[in-house]
């Protein structure tokens, strides 16, 4: 322990010596999240289980700079809840209950550690909607997507976290509670401090209590699956529903590799003999949902689609999107390491991206996998490779480069939903310039002024 | 195993690193949904075993604990995208346990060697034991006893085991199985039937029934009197030679080129009789055998669907709700005179059978072909009920509050029959509402199709 035992007590007497790990066992269980090959033991694990207590362990490491590496379940994809070298790694999964339904102002209060599927179902049993659905929403906290501002497969026509929030309570690194925004659909009152806490990746404060605005739920919805010989059809599908104006809830597509491994898990009959696999939905008013699903499944025909199928009920929708939710999962059936990323482009340019994808890849000579968001333009290509093969490794990074560098160069964007944690922190300062990030390490500065709030995340 | 991958660290290398720590599992393990801690999750630990295949870890008391702390209930396995064999993983990880000896206790040591190297090796000390305990129940010891109070000088523990005994069969397999049993009409197939050894010690019965459901599907069913027990427990127990040995007794008593089918009716033992040439895979004279037998052996459920069932005729029905004299643990048979009536039935997942062996629509589709059943589903019903072998005898707090957590969900159907499918599972659920006085009636699917067949309206060689 590098900290003093004073630190180790100290904390112990807050939060109970119960809910402060120390073996090497526990430890060892904490030194990753859900991003490949990277791994880092943290001094000790601790769970809070109040607001106050996440102000006084707050207050404790702010005054012997120890730094705190906060933590959900521990499923993001850039590496930003990974701990840093002898930090506390402050684990809010015991912060889980559902505090207030407000039926009359469609809003949920929650705490950071309840899970999005909860979330979702609560919702569902009051008869409305939570529509952010991150593929690991089975697990993944609320105080996680909000801190990474997670996407989804509805991103295209519901938007992403960043939309339902509407408040935070959030404890800043001296341990001052800070609430931030309200039940009001407006509210101009100052800088939004909500929005700048939205996608912070756990640099700026410790959430500890989210107040979510809900929708009326879809009276209707209609899944299809389309299936092409080649993926430049898909793509055109894509572009010709949006150009006929319609906005669907999913267009999600996935590469030929990745039809295999998701049928090969979920079983859901997926046709193996196809290039390219469009998952479309669209919900609403019933009429309008028979309409654009004539229209969507008329686009696809048109565009060559072999096969066009609509799902039967709702039990074979949902399996059709929970098979999707685990494409990359099931990619690592083919690779020990399985290197994801979410390159985002304007929609417009998603045939390009994809394109250029493949070339990258036969140029470094990786095997790549390919899905994602078709209809926002999040692309997810999945290198599938060996840790310990250094030499691949080092060609996987080289080809993230150039699809990094060309999404930019496409006026896009190099994380789309992830986040730029460790994975991506190289990038960011090209990416944003030099303006941005200066801005960035004033406020970072101006709220954390001893960088005890995930050190070494995001920029130094 | 000699040489063999009883370490993690010879364990082929891409089996500890499939595991991507996506996260996927956590929601689906037991232990990790009560405590929320990594370690006691599918995911923490895979990573405690890779530390040790790394030499990042020793194998320590701690460790250990946590692998005993699985239930092994394999719905990870179920939950996992990226196809890691937790299975495999984890009975590697239990042997270098046992190797290491990190657990070793006097008490622990002696209990092994009593039940896994002794009782278990041996299906003739088994049965004499249980011979032993029936006389024990039939003289009216234990009632005596337990009325005496005596029973309160021994220590709780003792108390508490003592209490869920299970009440032995007045008659094994043997003694109510006939060695060859022919097809009730023109023979399709041959099978051998694998009558177990707890099964046969208190659900004797069981095994009757699935004799006769196979004997009334065109089977002609094969039970030799003395039989080996399959490995599971030793498997799963850290004890990878012994389990092989058994296995190697399995393939020499029942040669699999010799049936069509090996039939088994619990889903424990299935779940690891299908994998005997991964266990012989170094054994050059076994290993081929071994792979014919993986292919043989068939959950009772799957074969019966495989192989398409007569579906029993509609009798003069004999289906009622259980009497509250019948909280009992065992199937008894039914009056048949009682007025037609909708016979609710409600079917938990035994782990084994639903994640070992990915069997979850047949036995299923058996109940809803019984005249009269109504099979309503229960939540979470491939959710472990908290037996896994001895893990109720190793970690009684956890499984009771598994056991806690499905008799509330079996209320909540409505269901008084609930049907199951591994005897650790019956046991479990039958000492669950023993204890709570709920009027249920456990019992295997088996025997309710069993029962369906005896109630048809001609009389067959198996009639009553």
């Amino acid at each position: 322990m590098p900290y003093g035992t004073d630190t180790l007590t100290q904390l112990q007497e807050i939060l109970g010596a119960q809910n402060v790990l120390t073996t090497r066992e526990d430890l060892i269980a904490y030194s990753f999240d859900g991003t490949a090959a990277m791994q880092q033991l943290p001094g000790c694990v601790a769970f809070a289980q109040t607001t106050e207590q996440v102000v006084q362990v707050l207050r404790l490491a702010n005054a012997t700079k120890t730094p705190v590496v906060t933590r959900g379940s521990g499923t993001g994809l850039s590496g930003g809840s990974l701990p840093c070298p002898d930090c506390i790694v402050l684990c809010l999964v015991k912060m889980n209950r559902i505090l207030e339904v407000d039926r009359a102002n469609l809003t949920l209060l929650v705490e950071p550690g309840v899970t999005t599927l909860a979330i979702a179902d609560a919702a569902a049993g009051e008869g409305l909607f939570y529509p952010p659905d991150p593929g690991s929403m089975k697990i993944s906290t609320i105080g996680g997507n909000v801190a990474e501002n997670s996407g989804g497969l509805r991103g295209l026509k519901y938007g992403i976290t960043r939309n339902y929030v509407m408040g935070l309570e959030v404890v800043l690194p001296d341990g001052e509670v800070c609430w931030t925004g309200n039940k009001c659909v407006k509210d101009v009152a100052g800088y939004s401090l909500r929005d700048l806490f939205i996608g912070s990746e756990g640099t700026l404060g410790v959430i500890t209590r989210v107040l979510l605005r809900l929708i009326p739920k879809p009276a209707a919805k209609k899944t299809l699956v389309a299936t092409y010989a080649d993926m430049g059809q898909a793509a055109q599908t894509v572009s010709d529903i949006i150009a006929a104006q319609i906005i669907p809830c999913t267009l999600e597509f996935l590469d030929r590799t990745t039809i295999h491994c998701v049928e090969d898990f979920a079983k859901v009959g997926l046709p193996l003999d196809c290039e390219a696999l469009l998952l479309m939905e669209t919900d609403g008013h019933p009429a309008a949902v028979a309409e654009e699903a004539a229209k969507m499944e008329e686009l696809a025909r048109k565009n060559g689609a072999r096969e066009v199928r609509v799902a039967r009920d709702d039990t074979e929708a949902t399996k059709l999107a929970t098979a999707r939710r685990s494409a990359f999962s099931a990619l690592a059936r083919l690779a020990p390491t399985t290197i994801l990323e979410d390159a985002t482009v304007p929609r417009s340019e998603l045939a390009t991206m994809i394109r250029f994808v493949d070339t990258v890849a036969k140029k470094y000579q990786l095997r790549v996998g390919t899905f994602g968001h078709m209809g926002d333009g999040n692309l997810h290509p999945t290198f599938l490779t060996d840790e310990r093969n250094k030499d691949e490794m080092h060609r996987v990074e080289e080809a993230f480069k150039e699809i990094f560098a060309e999404a930019i160069r496409l006026g896009g964007t190099i994380t789309g939903e992830h986040g730029i944690g460790l994975a991506k922190k190289s990038f960011l300062p090209k990416f944003a310039g030099d303006a941005q990030m200066r801005v960035m390490r004033a406020l970072r500065r101006a709220l954390d002024p001893n960088g005890i709030l995930n050190p070494g995340k995001m920029f130094d | 195993m000699s040489a063999g991958p009883s370490h993690l660290k010879s364990l082929d290398y891409s089996i500890v690193q499939q595991c991507m720590h996506c996260g996927l599992c956590l929601p689906t393990c037991p232990t990790y949904d009560a405590t929320k801690l990594e370690r006691h999750s599918p995911r923490g630990r895979i990573a405690l075993m890779r530390a040790i295949a790394d030499d990042k870890l020793d194998v320590t008391k701690a460790f250990g604990d946590e692998m005993y702390f699985c239930l092994g209930c394999l719905a990870c396995m179920t939950a996992c995208p990226a196809g890691v064999n937790y299975a495999e993983l984890f009975e590697h990880a239990r042997a270098e346990v046992e190797e290491q000896r990190v657990l070793a206790a006097p008490k622990r040591d002696l209990i092994r060697w009593f039940a896994v190297r002794w009782l278990f090796m041996d299906l003739a000390r088994l049965q004499l034991v249980g011979q032993a305990m029936r006389l024990y129940q039939q003289m009216g010891l234990q009632s005596l006893l337990r009325r005496s109070g005596i029973l309160s000088l021994l220590p709780q523990r003792l108390r508490e085991l003592e209490a869920i005994t299970p009440d032995i069969q007045p008659q094994f397999s043997a003694e109510i199985i006939s060695p060859i049993t022919p097809a009730v009409s023109r023979r399709r197939y041959r099978v051998a039937m694998l009558t177990g050894c707890a099964q046969d010690l208190i659900y004797s019965d069981i095994n009757r029934d699935t004799v006769e459901v196979l004997a009334q599907n065109g089977c002609e069913v094969v039970t030799p009197p003395e039989q080996s027990c399959c490995g599971s427990l030793h498997a799963h127990n850290g004890e990878w030679t012994l389990a092989q040995q058994l296995a190697r007794r399995n393939l020499d008593q029942f040669p699999p080129e010799q049936f069509d089918a090996i039939i088994t009716n619990a889903g424990g033992c299935g779940s690891h009789l299908k994998h005997y040439a991964k266990l012989l895979v170094d054994d050059a004279r076994y290993f081929e055998r071994a792979k014919l037998w993986d292919a043989k052996v068939k959950d009772i459920h799957e074969w019966l669907v495989q192989i398409g069932i007569r579906v029993p005729a509609n009798a003069r029905s004999n289906r009622r709700e259980a009497a509250p004299s019948e909280i009992q643990d065992r199937p008894s048979r039914l009056p048949s005179a009682a007025a037609q009536q909708e016979l609710v039935v409600t079917y938990h997942e035994s782990c084994h059978l639903s994640h070992g062996q990915k069997i979850v629509s047949q036995p299923r589709e058996l109940l809803r072909a019984i005249p009269g059943v109504k099979l309503v589903e229960l939540p979470e019903a491939n959710w472990c009920c908290g037996s896994a072998g001895i893990y109720n005898l190793t970690q009684p707090d956890m499984a009771g509050q598994l056991l806690a957590r499905k008799l509330g969900h079996i209320a909540s159907t409505g269901a008084r029959t609930v049907a199951t499918a591994n005897p650790g599972c019956l046991l479990q659920l039958v000492n669950g509402a023993k204890e709570r006085g709920m009027k249920l009636r456990i019992v295997h699917p088996i025997t309710l199709l069993a029962e369906a067949y005896r109630a048809e309206p001609e009389a067959n060689p198996f009639g009553r």
